[in-house]
């Protein structure tokens, strides 16, 4: 017997392939595949893969995408001397590094951080790429461009990490090296340099957003699907028509928390902290060592930086001062 | 189909969790509190590598002490060409020797430094570098107390019974890379020993323990001042260098520091100044006393890159934050303790 059980979908509709919608003329040829059907696929989403739009925009996107991926990797393979066993076992220390900062601005040898410029542009160019993609796509099935611009916000804190407050700092010895733990170092190294980034409020705004977002996600997900047995998951009808699913539904919050969104504002809500996390972010990591150097001094400056007893040992002085 | 991904999951997941029991360390994990409530200085230890490393990390028995015979040795006709212990008794001396050979070379015996027909002799180079090693043990004991405090050390603090401490260092490149235009590591990027196994610079020795070193990376402003300051490849070598040091001791960040502010002395705890001492105090022992023997060894004991074998935190700590768990080895041979001339 057919059951709906609404947290693992077990139940797959098999029907034909799905086109979608006409394209205009000409583009036509854009639609590559026909449509094929994976079972493993519909246990987590829609079994139907293809036809698939890449177009110009999407080809150029993926072969940029994929000559970034080749500098990076070459250089690491060169990296360990040409050895594919050392490259597997170190794959995640490995690293593209920037160039050295006392090449400011100019292009340095490709030795010394070029070939990091190079795949930084190729993926770039990738991400804008498909950025266009994702923002022509919306248009031409008629959509709104919320995606693009939510992607575009993930751009901006993309693009101030590895270009914009380079750029402004001077020297691209400031951005993030290509790498799995290299590019975390950088993280904690950026983090100590600048006098601890958990005292930057656009970093704190960025937290708050970022679990925000987990947190109303899980909200969201599980409302819906706590009263999708009646109709809930029919989320944009019930936004205008408001149903039984829909009443519980924010009556069951405002029960528990004394307040409700709406099935129109929820989105609003999740959309927003989830565009606001890189933005704020971008914003923390732009005014750090351009506008404030120690975030930690610029803490107790303000007044927010709690003060603790220190009084489990004699006060501790500098050393290096009381050498002078 | 139906039971595929379940399947699939429990082989997936068997394999991860025998992997993390291969690789991480097991609970329990004991935990003391250094800091103020609240700001997560606390020390974590496995008490089951802790219990390894103290059976590890015992000081042998010191001798009886000698029955002084009122001669010293530079008024003694049978020693000669002694050039850094005259001032000591006879008797002193040769229970010095008798330890000195223990520590270092238990399995050589004398003849690793000296020349059985000729005690005199300086013919060979480890009877030359032992005598500069003593000066360094006078000079650690006594100009660098603020570091060893009264514990000092010995030879037995860095060689435990090898003649080559098992933790030194030398200038490192790291293993071939290859030429050209591919791009340069910069020093960093791979797993390396001499770092804790992260990807940061793998040899942060060479620049951050030569003298006049700039360690210090944080901005001392809040706002900028028009200066530059470090890059984070700077800060990536001084956090090297830290994870070396906590590595070397066998302890966490907040040992020392207050992680919310590493550049703060006054959240610091009070371990941070000898520490700070210390770092001075290895610069010392390499450019004064390591350096000096440059010429003296064979190659076969020079690095890859040519250059004398030298001191980190690791080579006297061994993984205890104090080395032989503070015992004092030295307050049994106090003619280690006499200032150089």
């Amino acid at each position: 017997m057919i059951e709906y059980q609404n947290i693992f979908t077990r139940t797959q509709i098999h029907g034909p392939g799905d086109f979608g919608i006409p394209l205009p003329q000409g583009a036509e040829r854009e639609r590559i595949g026909k449509p094929t059907f994976v079972h493993l696929l519909g246990l987590i989403g829609d079994a139907q893969i293809g036809p698939l739009y890449l177009g110009w925009i999407g080809s150029i996107s993926l072969l940029c995408g994929f000559i970034a991926f080749e500098i990076i990797g070459f250089n690491m393979l060169a990296s360990v001397n040409w050895n594919p066993i050392q490259f597997v076992r170190q794959l995640f220390w490995l690293a593209l590094e920037p160039p050295p900062a006392k090449y400011g601005l100019h292009f340095p040898p490709m030795a010394e951080g070029g070939w990091w410029l190079m795949a930084g542009f190729f993926l770039t160019t990738s991400i804008i790429l498909w950025w266009v993609r994702t923002y022509r796509r919306a248009l031409a099935l008629g959509m709104g461009t919320h995606v693009a611009w939510a992607f575009a916000a993930a751009i901006w804190l993309y693009l101030v990490l590895g270009f914009i407050r380079p750029v402004l700092m001077g020297n691209f010895g400031e951005a993030v090296p290509f790498g799995i733990f290299p590019h975390l170092d950088w993280t904690a190294a950026f983090s100590i340099r600048y006098g601890n980034l958990f005292y930057n409020p656009f970093h704190m705004l960025s937290i708050a957003f970022l679990y925000g977002s987990a947190l109303i996600f899980a909200m969201h997900a599980a409302t819906i699907l706590a009263v999708s047995r009646l109709g809930g998951e029919r989320e944009i009808e019930q936004i205008v028509d408001r149903g039984t699913a829909s009443e519980r539904a924010a009556l069951f919050w405002r029960w528990t928390m004394g307040f409700n969104a709406t099935m129109e504002s929820i989105h609003r809500w999740a959309w927003w902290f989830a565009v606001l996390c890189p933005l704020a972010g971008g914003i923390g990591i732009l005014l750090t060592g351009t506008v404030v150097d120690n975030w930690y001094l610029w803490g107790i400056k303000h007044g927010f930086a709690p003060e603790y007893a220190y009084d489990m040992w004699a006060p501790v002085l500098d050393p290096a001062l009381a050498a002078k | 189909m139906k039971y595929g991904l379940a399947f699939i999951a429990i082989i997936v997941g068997s394999l991860l969790t025998l992997a993390m029991m291969l690789q991480w360390e097991r609970p329990p994990m004991a935990s003391t509190q250094l800091g103020p409530r609240g700001v997560g200085m606390v020390l974590t230890q496995n008490p089951r590598t802790e219990a390894i490393l103290k059976s590890k990390n015992i000081a042998p028995e010191s001798d009886p002490p000698a029955q002084l015979s009122g001669i010293k040795v530079k008024d003694s006709p049978d020693y000669q060409n002694v050039k850094v212990l005259g001032d000591i008794d006879v008797e002193e001396f040769n229970r010095l020797m008798g330890a000195i050979t223990n520590w270092i070379a238990p399995d050589e015996g004398c003849t690793y430094c000296h020349n059985p027909e000729n005690m005199a002799d300086d013919s060979l180079y480890t009877k030359v570098v032992a005598r500069r090693m003593l000066q360094m043990t006078r000079q650690i004991n006594t100009m660098w107390t603020p570091h060893v405090q009264q514990t000092g050390v010995t030879c037995y603090t860095c060689h435990r019974g090898h003649a080559v401490p098992a933790n030194i260092w030398f200038k490192n490149d790291g293993p071939p890379h290859a030429e050209g235009m591919s791009a340069s590591r910069q020093g960093e990027g791979l797993a390396s020993k001499s770092v804790g196994m992260t990807s940061l610079p793998y040899d942060p020795f060479t620049t951050l323990l030569a003298k006049g070193a700039q360690i210090r990376v944080d901005g001392t402003e809040a706002l900028p001042t028009g200066k530059p300051g470090a890059s984070i490849h700077d800060t990536e070598v001084t956090y090297a260098l830290m994870i070396h040091m906590s590595e070397a001791l066998g302890v966490n960040c907040t040992f020392c520091h207050n992680s919310r502010q590493f550049a703060s002395w006054s959240e610091s705890r009070p371990q941070r100044v000898p520490a700070w001492h210390g770092l001075r105090m290895v610069t010392d022992v390499n450019e004064t006393f390591m350096a000096s023997l440059q010429g003296t060894f064979p190659k076969n004991r020079l690095g890859p890159l040519g250059d004398v074998a030298k001191v980190n935190c690791a080579t006297c700590h061994q993984g205890v934050n104090k080395p032989l768990y503070g015992v004092s080895m030295v307050k049994d041979y106090p003619e280690l303790r006499i200032p150089n001339p």
